[in-house]
């Protein structure tokens, strides 16, 4: 391991009267990342440690700030989805969608019912996705390559169903203001279905490799936990926060999208450690497959956009061959409509936590102010916290476990 | 909920503590003075019924017009047992944007008042480590401010007119 430079520390908290050599009790410094494969994203953590306990961390973020915040203040509202795809990279359609409910509360668009629904089976296999990276890369983590191997090409076939919706596979842009900007076409069905019938088997194979598996449970059990009140405090969500005991669910306690209309359990862990996280990631990505089942089964008719065509990209088919629809698609582009004032937040269940949008509008063309609340960035002040005590190795899991996305925390 | 809230600030803090009051998209906002910040998120922290024990958000923003009232915080708290959201507003001069800390109550807020002290330069006084967060340690002024423009005003081949701008 180049990256690892280990560098000796003056003589703090040396115990002369102790046995064992002049280097017991001797504190020293481990430079962990900025760029480091196991930390997956750049994140550097300076770690001051007692031979191979960790005593304590300081945490330097923003080394892919890339000043979203700012850009979106000159950006009209059209070209800000674009931003929220590079922020959870992992789970795009989620940001997208979010983004574009914010807009329609601000706007006071009513999507139709059936544009609902496809968002949710966007969304939920955006978790999927989103899960499967967290759970696998977990499990590499602690060793174990194959179960990876067998989930991830379910992810592969997730991003082909994307690529069948909007032609992107990881920034995906999904979805318009008002609804989704094409309908499932059949092969997306047809996709969507195999991925419901063939998914649980391969999430099985992986269960059964890895979630009683003693090795990893060893390394995960009693590692890197936190409590609720403390989880609270540092304002976790998410599957981090759920796995701590605290039910908080965006989805199921403002519902949006018509969440309200599927059955779905939330599913909470005990102690907050390594292993709870994992185990309620792995218990909602069944919940998200059964959403979808619920989705496809009940999935209304009707129009998957709504009638707003100040604020809806129209087809490029009727881009060339309708006057209104050119001029809608200019106008949309250039960004030429105005927003209504107001101030609105709305908020999603992303992948890893509650994704909130806060827009201040003054009724121009872009926002005023634009304030991502990223879960990552929130939740990943309490790491130093959490693996105080523990041992390097435990670091990196609960780090891995704690999917903290770099694009994300830095925007 | 909203209105109970509402009852309760203010015999607490009166009238002149709390304005600014009403509701935007189900979320209801009150506006407050620098000094009543900590008392009030202590208030509904501690309250019986209310239990604003979750800090959802912190945000700067920037009003460059509104002369003495130049740089706000919004506090975004979320009551999760009883679901109810509240934005606690307050602003303060550019010349001295002073706010107090309350990492003493949210372990969250550091980071989250680091950020708004990266972006507007905004002062949390007594803040455990009041840092750039995001940007580099050498930068000289705070970017979100309206004042510095997007684009670097040196680069020649944008011009904003084949931009539409």
């Amino acid at each position: 391991m180049s990256e690892i430079a280990l560098v000796n520390s003056p003589n703090v908290g040396l115990d002369k009267t102790q046995k064992g050599g002049p280097y017991v009790n001797e504190l020293s410094t481990l430079n962990l990342g900025p760029t480091h494969p196991a930390t997956h994203g750049i994140f550097q953590n300076i770690l001051t440690m007692d031979g191979e306990t960790i005593v304590d961390a300081e945490q330097t973020v923003g080394y892919i700030h890339r000043a979203f915040e700012k850009i979106a203040e000159r950006r009209p509202f059209y070209q800000i989805t674009t931003l929220t795809d590079r922020m959870n990279y992992c789970s795009a359609p989620i940001n997208n969608m979010g983004w574009h409910m914010t807009v329609e509360k601000l706007l006071g668009i009513e999507v139709p019912k059936r544009a609902q629904y496809m968002r949710v089976i966007m969304m939920e296999l955006a978790r999927l996705t989103d899960h499967i990276v967290c759970n696998s890369i977990l499990a590499v983590d602690t060793g174990a390559l194959t179960g990876f191997l067998y989930v991830y090409q379910w992810r592969e076939f997730i991003y082909e169903i994307y690529e069948e919706m909007c032609g992107a596979r990881l920034t995906t842009n999904m979805g318009r203001f008002g609804g989704m900007e094409r309908d499932f076409t059949p092969v997306a069905i047809e996709k969507i279905q195999k991925l419901l019938k063939e998914l649980p088997a391969a999430l099985k194979e992986f269960e059964g490799l890895v979630m009683r598996n003693r090795i990893f449970m060893d390394r995960t059990q009693n590692v890197g936990g936190i409590s609720a009140e403390r989880a609270l405090n540092y304002g976790f969500t998410g599957p981090n926060l759920r796995a701590a005991g605290v039910d908080y669910d965006v989805r199921s306690m403002n519902p949006y999208s018509s969440y309200e209309d599927f059955e779905f359990d939330v599913p909470v862990g005990t102690k907050g450690d390594t292993y709870d996280r994992f185990l309620v990631r792995e218990e909602e990505m069944w919940q998200s497959l059964r959403i979808i089942q619920q989705a496809m089964d009940n999935l209304p008719e009707g129009p998957y956009h709504a009638d707003a065509p100040h604020y809806y990209l129209p087809d490029k088919q009727d881009v060339y061959h309708n006057m209104e629809a050119l001029i809608y698609h200019f106008k949309i582009v250039m960004g030429e409509i105005d927003a209504p004032v107001g101030e609105v937040y709305h908020s999603v269940e992303g992948g890893n936590g509650e994704l909130g949008f806060h827009l201040v509008s003054d009724g121009g063309r872009t926002p005023y102010r634009l304030k991502f609340r990223r879960p990552g960035f929130i939740y990943y002040q309490a790491f130093p916290e959490m693996i105080k005590g523990t041992t390097l190795s435990d670091a990196i899991v609960t780090m891995s476990s704690m999917n903290v996305i770099a694009g994300e925390l830095d925007t | 909920m909203n209105d109970k809230i509402i009852e309760a600030l203010l015999a607490q803090f009166g009238e002149e503590g709390v304005y600014g009051i009403g509701e935007s998209h189900g979320i209801l906002q009150v506006t407050t003075e620098v000094e009543n910040i900590v008392p009030m998120i202590h208030f509904l922290y501690a309250h019986p019924v209310f239990k604003f024990q979750f800090l959802t958000d912190l945000a700067g923003i920037h009003f460059p017009e509104a002369k003495g009232q130049e740089l706000g915080v919004i506090y975004h708290l979320h009551s999760l047992e009883n679901n109810v959201r509240l934005w606690i507003k307050a602003y303060a001069p550019i010349e001295a944007p002073n706010f107090p800390t309350i990492t003493g109550l949210f372990a969250t807020a550091n980071w989250m008042e680091r950020e708004a002290f990266d972006f507007y330069g905004i002062i949390f006084d007594g803040h455990p480590n009041l840092t750039r967060i995001l940007n580099m340690d050498e930068m000289d002024y705070h970017p979100m401010r309206k004042e510095y423009p997007l684009e670097d005003a040196t680069r020649h081949d944008k011009i904003d007119e084949l931009f539409g701008r």
